[in-house]
């Protein structure tokens, strides 16, 4: 008997999928094999992670919480790839956005009292475009120079990390603390369970409005990819930059643009992120969102509804984590999954072929 | 399973370098090998003949050690092997020179040399391989520098990298893959030297090709494939003629009979005057190139690669900066980008059918919307219009008889002459005023080829002026209403087809021109 892999010709459509859920699976079953060699019971794990994440309407709240700031970054990843862009800097984006809105309510002087109706699109201009500007950096950086935009990404990542904690642990600490004051109420996006005196199902729950966002950014990037020249063009540069270029596209121009819209699209999750669910920003804002947002676009196959899919997914590994001890195996699953997802990869493009040594005839 | 072919089988004899008998080799929906058999003697040029997908490189890779058959036994000198990789082969003495060259592109020849050979286990003597380099390539007439990098040679010079390296592994039989494929004509003079020389020192050569001229004037026997069957095993090529081959290969009688409307050519739609652009490598490519295409006109360019016409045809299509004008219908698009040149009305059909003129993972409908989806009907305000994007592409798919499962297939499973058939469509669909077409039918077979001359000669009959560069002369013979020979990037001298065309006139001025000899007007430089 002998294993090969042999390239395949066209995958069928159901493939990919398949295989994607699949290596979840299979991720599943290794995450369970090591908690069981480390004397842990996996099924009860699994099970309480189930219900950390899932258990009931409050916890689900949590979970859609921590799937928000996801969902943006997955999406400003999966656009970013796309066009074979890695955009590793999502983290970042998040930060610098976060920081924008901070800005809104720290920097600007703004009277006491100003209303949500103002505060609020302001925050979110000012965090996408911060974000925007941490993207344009290594796009323009890439586009006229050709620097390797995976390096600036992520390098700035670390510079965004120490611009904030500037700023919390400088002007804007709150007693010495590595926070900020916490905002006004009128700079809260609503929470369901601010409706709660009307509808008495939602109160505690903290979902908030960036869900609203992420849902709605989700949909005009399908939009835009799927619908438009816009997306064909980029289709066409992501698939082969030299016949984009035949095809008379300017390529430079998309570069900086894509990388724009990326970095607003995380600088809005870090908006939604200080304006929905801390209302302060703080040292460790973001527990890596803008990196497990790599993992979520990918799982997605870059798709825009399937990044809400995976960004669930993931929240609900994020709350668990918090949730049971230890906390390691959430953050292990995670990993588990990635590389079975890279795994899975390969198989879509080649075929396992499995022969018996053919005998020799005459 | 012997209802095949009325043939004799071959006999097994102790003057056959290698033998393939009764090698069968499927791949999933496809019966690659069906009971193949082939015999080559020692030190002859075997020709092996067919289309594309005939199933003469899988037939050579299963020799090679890349493939193992399903069914039916190799032999080597008369005793049966069983090849697990292609080291097993070489081992065996079979080497075989892939299409894609297997070098390494920063190191230098001997070092690549090195790679192969698996004699000095650790440390490395550079000096020795350096010294074998050289002896062997003056041995079968090769000049080789064994000190440049690969990156520096020009493809005739890696493909003989690719053979020496072979020999000092010890091949005593070489296997080519459409070797010519890549050459220009006098390039493949001095490698047709080389095979000779080489066969008569013993080694032999089995000579893919699908190309009739080349196969009768080197090979000693020919094997002609078709459909994973061998059609005619072995024959003189003496006794055949182009015909003869050409009906073995396609299975039906090929004879290019084009039909050519006399067009009166209209006025001048291209114009380039005083042309200068460098290379990739910045080096001057076009130095002071003037042409003029007027409608309903076919410009042949004929040139030895490397002498400026790809560069030509980049800088007509916006691909390449340049100074000097290049007039579209009074327009001049020098130097502006591609997208310039598309609306001028100039459509382009690229050297590299997959790496430029195609996206290889998006579907037909991507590929053949390419020119189109800016303008309506397919472009709607910002929107892309899906239905009529598919009607398009449904349209151009059944009037140009691109075979493909579906619409929605990614185009690198197209076979080269569908691809190339995509290309056409989209490009002459668009309606243009001028056609840049670079080596239109390279890699096809004779079937496609035939139909790709038809298409450009219909697309003049409408009147648009098309520039046709090719390296097969014969093509530019067929086709063009005039031959343009560029040497050095400048345009060298004209001729007007078919009266004043001479194939040995135009082949000396694609070589450098009157020195060489010609004599009449220049002394010789002696």
């Amino acid at each position: 008997m002998m294993a090969r892999l042999e390239p395949r010709g066209q995958p069928p459509r159901w493939l990919s999928p398949l295989l994607t859920v699949t290596a979840v699976a299979v991720a599943l079953v290794i995450g369970a094999i090591v908690l069981a060699l480390v004397g842990g019971d996996p099924v009860k794990s699994y099970l309480h992670i189930v219900k950390a994440a899932f258990g009931d309407i409050g916890v689900l709240s949590d979970t859609l919480v921590k799937a928000t700031p996801l969902i943006l970054t997955g999406l400003a990843c999966a656009l970013a790839f796309r066009m074979r862009l890695w955009n590793i800097g999502a983290e970042g984006q998040f930060l610098l956005g976060a920081w924008g809105a901070s800005f809104v309510i720290l920097g600007l002087g703004l009277p006491e009292g100003t209303p949500a109706i103002v505060l609020i699109p302001a925050m979110m201009l000012a965090g996408a475009l911060a974000g925007a500007i941490w993207g344009i950096v290594p796009g323009v950086l890439r586009a006229r120079l050709g620097v390797n935009e995976i390096i600036t990404t992520l390098m700035l990542n670390y510079v965004a990390l120490a611009w904030v904690q500037f700023w919390v642990f400088g002007p804007w600490s709150e007693g010495g603390f590595q926070q900020t004051a916490t905002f006004p109420k009128e700079a809260w996006l609503p929470r369901l369970t601010d409706f709660g005196k009307e509808i008495p199902l939602l109160s505690g729950l903290t979902t908030h409005l960036g869900m609203v966002f992420a849902l709605i950014a989700t949909a005009i990037v399908w939009f835009a990819v799927s619908r438009t020249r816009w997306g064909y063009e980029m289709r066409l540069i992501g698939d082969n930059a030299r016949a984009a270029r035949y095809a008379g596209i300017d390529i430079r121009r998309y570069i900086v643009v894509v990388f724009a819209i990326s970095g607003a699209l995380a600088g809005l999750a870090g908006m939604s992120e200080v304006a929905g669910s801390v209302h302060r920003l703080q040292d460790r804002i973001s527990p890596g969102y803008g990196f497990t947002a790599i993992i979520i676009a990918f799982l997605a196959h870059l798709g825009p509804w399937r990044v809400v899919v995976a960004s669930i997914l993931f929240g609900a590994l994020i709350l668990a984590g918090r949730e049971i001890q230890p906390s390691g195996v959430p953050a292990m699953i995670q990993g588990v999954i990635l590389f079975c997802l890279i795994v899975a990869d390969v198989f879509t493009r080649y075929r396992l072929v499995i022969a018996r040594r053919a005998a020799a005839t005459t | 399973m012997t209802a095949t072919e009325p043939l004799a089988p071959p006999v097994a004899s102790s003057s056959n370098a290698l033998e393939a008998v009764g090698i069968v080799k499927s791949f999933p929906g496809v019966l690659a090998n069906d009971h193949v058999d082939l015999d080559l003697r020692q030190g002859e040029i075997h020709a092996l003949l067919g289309e594309n997908g005939a199933g003469k490189s899988t037939l050579m890779n299963v020799l090679a050690g890349l493939y193992r058959p399903d069914e039916g036994v190799v032999r080597v000198d008369g005793r049966a092997v069983e090849f697990r990789s292609p080291r097993d082969a070489i081992t065996a003495g079979i080497g075989m020179v892939h299409q894609h060259f297997t070098l390494v592109p920063s190191q230098t020849v001997a070092e690549n040399v090195l790679l192969g050979l698996d004699k000095p286990r650790f440390r490395l003597d550079l000096k020795r391989t350096e010294a074998e380099v050289d002896r062997v390539a003056r041995d079968v007439g090769l000049k080789v520098d064994a000190h440049a990098r690969i990156w520096q040679l020009s493809v005739g010079e890696q493909q003989r990298v690719e053979i020496i390296k072979l020999l000092i592994q010890g091949a005593q039989v070489l296997i080519l893959d459409e070797p010519t494929a890549v050459l220009a004509p006098q390039e493949i003079a001095d490698l047709f030297t080389t095979l000779r020389s080489m066969v008569a020192t013993g080694t032999s050569v089995v000579f893919i090709s699908h190309k009739l001229g080349e196969v009768l004037s080197i090979a000693d026997r020919i094997t002609v494939m078709r459909a994973g069957r061998v059609t005619a095993a072995g024959i003189d090529p003496k006794g055949v003629t182009r015909a003869d081959l050409a009906r073995l290969m396609v299975g039906r009688p090929v004879l290019e009979q084009l039909k050519r409307t006399e067009v009166e050519a209209g006025h001048v739609v291209l114009q380039v005057d005083d042309v200068h652009a460098d290379n990739d490598r910045g080096v001057a490519a076009l130095r002071g190139a003037s042409l003029e295409v007027r409608s309903g006109e076919i410009v042949g360019i004929a040139a030895v690669a490397g002498n400026g016409q790809s560069e030509l045809a980049q800088v007509i299509t916006g691909l390449r900066t340049c100074t000097g004008r290049v007039m579209i219908e009074g327009r001049d698009v020098a130097a502006r980008p591609a997208r310039e040149s598309i609306a001028a009305g100039v459509a382009h059909v690229p050297e590299d059918r997959s790496g430029v003129g195609s996206a290889p993972n998006l579907s037909l409908v991507d590929n053949l919307i390419l020119r189109a989806f800016r303008r309506p009907p397919l472009a709607r305000g910002p929107l892309l219009d899906e239905r009529a994007s598919r009607d398009m592409a449904g349209g151009l798919r059944e009037a140009y008889a691109i075979s493909a499962p579906t619409l929605d297939a990614p185009v690198r499973i197209l076979s080269g002459g569908n691809l190339q058939r995509l290309i056409l469509a989209r490009e002459i669909d668009s309606a243009p005023k001028v056609l840049v077409a670079v080596q239109p039918t390279r890699g096809l077979d004779v079937g496609a080829i035939e139909g790709v001359h038809q298409m450009l000669l219909d697309l003049r009959a409408k009147g648009t002026g098309i520039l046709l560069i090719s390296e097969e002369l014969e093509e530019l013979l067929a086709l063009a209403d005039r031959i343009l020979v560029m040497y050095e990037g400048r345009i060298a001298a004209s001729f007007d087809t078919p009266s004043g065309a001479d194939v040995d006139a135009i082949g000396l001025e694609m070589t450098g021109g009157e020195g060489a000899g010609a004599g009449e007007s220049v002394s010789a430089d002696t």
